[in-house]
């Protein structure tokens, strides 16, 4: 159950404008990794590697045990792909996809395909050239889920699909981790469903990995402290902080390294909590993309 | 295999997931509808139920073992602890534990007695607009 699904050491890739800057994470299967970056910070390029469709530079990427992009087709096997710019036949009905895909993948599960047609509320006879964005990538969703495989890697999934459609494609995801051999890589920039339904959490920036961590861990660590400093005395020295807001006398301390010692060492140092507030997930990923930027600008 | 619907309904302002599957668990069995040795859904099931990921519920199941509410049994699932027994008494330990937490608290600040009671009155006031409708009591009338 804790087999490494994926797992990519030190991988890097120069484009003339571009540089991913030696990525290393691993994902043990029967896990969701939510992998979060503005735009242009690197996922899709991580995930087109992963994926082996383009060559790293240097670094190792194994793949369900399988080096990539040495042994990508039969890695492919197993992993199910959807991609926000994913390409379907215009001019094909999606049975016709459904057969297509079938004929290649002995799991292909027709009662499942048939199912998620449904709760899909897809049309099998309908062309794909007459389907709106979201049933387009409903669809393309359907032809990877049906092929039940191993491991999902999906690049943004969710993005401008309306909320109802973002709610089945999303209910579908999980539906398929009750078996726990199995496992999602999906990139977002919808944090809000990303801290809704990862185990594990990857941030991006600028073509680096800022942050990995299990999910809990990183939403329990990130506090802002609101605090009360008497006149004259200083502000107190509190682990992990990445932000100081506020005023002088009312500062907002932003740390990635809160525990519930903090408290009394604020106070200990005559300061009063005011109070600790617990931050999403948007906020955390905002605030440490900031503060790396401005001691690394560009 | 349990394979009911949990009818748990999650909001998202409502909190820390984790914390909203607890406190929702709790009140199943507080009001008796999941007895003692009823088997509860695998943390699996219930994670592909509400949509959120199964360490979001698997800490929200480690929480319930803790307070001693249920049992999970490898390879077999989670069920409701043999010895509960249903009632508000569940929400006790647990208000207890707060109670003690908030004493010492206000000891380490230094607080006088008349404060801390004055916090807890304060408190009060704040959550009222969240609480339920309150059963007529003999205050009220």
């Amino acid at each position: 159950m804790n087999d490494l699904c994926i797992r990519m050491d030190g991988v890097s890739k120069r484009y003339p404008h571009f540089f991913l800057d030696g990525i290393s994470l691993e994902l043990s299967e029967g896990s969701v990794l939510g992998f979060i970056g503005a735009n242009g910070a690197g996922k899709s390029t991580t995930i087109r590697i992963l994926m082996g469709l383009v060559r790293q530079d240097s670094g190792s990427v194994e793949v369900l045990g399988h080096p990539m992009p040495a042994e990508q087709t039969t890695a492919k096997l197993d992993i199910g792909f959807v991609s926000e710019d994913m390409r379907l036949y215009g001019a094909a009905t999606l049975a016709w996809h459904m057969n297509f895909v079938a004929s290649m993948y002995p799991r292909w599960d027709k009662a499942y395909a048939e199912t998620l047609l449904r709760r899909f509320d897809l049309k099998a006879e309908q062309k794909i050239k007459g389907l709106s964005h979201g049933q387009r990538v409903k669809a393309a969703l359907l032809l990877a889920l049906a092929r039940q495989p191993r491991l999902l890697i999906l690049d943004e999934p969710t993005t401008g699909l309306d909320p109802v459609a973002r709610r089945e494609v999303l209910g579908e995801l999980m539906s398929v981790l009750r078996d726990e051999g199995r496992t999602i890589f999906f990139s977002s920039h919808n944090t809000l469903e990303v801290e809704q339904i990862s185990d594990r959490i990857a941030f991006i920036d600028r073509g680096r990995l800022i942050a990995l961590d299990e999910k809990e861990d990183l939403l329990d660590r990130w506090r802002r402290v609101r605090l009360m400093v008497p006149t004259g005395s200083v502000l107190p020295q509190i682990p992990g902080v990445i932000e100081v807001a506020g005023t002088e006398r009312l500062p907002v301390l932003t740390t990635s390294q809160f525990n519930p010692g903090v408290v009394s060492l604020c106070e200990d140092r005559g300061a009063t909590v005011q109070g600790v507030d617990a931050m999403t997930l948007e906020e955390i990923f905002v605030a440490n993309v900031q503060s790396r930027r401005e001691l690394q600008p560009a | 295999m349990h394979t009911g619907p949990s009818k748990i309904v999650l909001s998202q302002t409502g909190g820390p997931l984790y914390q909203q599957i607890v406190n929702q668990m709790k009140q199943r069995i507080a009001v008796g509808e999941w007895v003692a040795g009823e088997e509860i859904p695998s943390i699996r099931q219930l994670a592909a139920d509400l949509s959120v990921s199964v360490i979001t519920v698997k800490r929200a199941y480690l929480e319930m073992e803790h307070a001693g509410l249920i049992v999970t049994q490898h390879g077999k699932g989670s069920f409701v602890a043999a010895h509960v027994v249903p009632g508000p008494k569940i929400f006790e330990q647990e208000m207890a534990g707060h109670l003690e937490e908030a004493a010492r608290l206000g000891a380490t600040m230094g607080m006088s007695e008349r404060e801390m009671v004055s916090r807890l009155r304060k408190a009060l006031d704040e959550t009222d607009d969240a609480r339920v409708i309150p059963k007529p009591s003999k205050e009220s009338v």
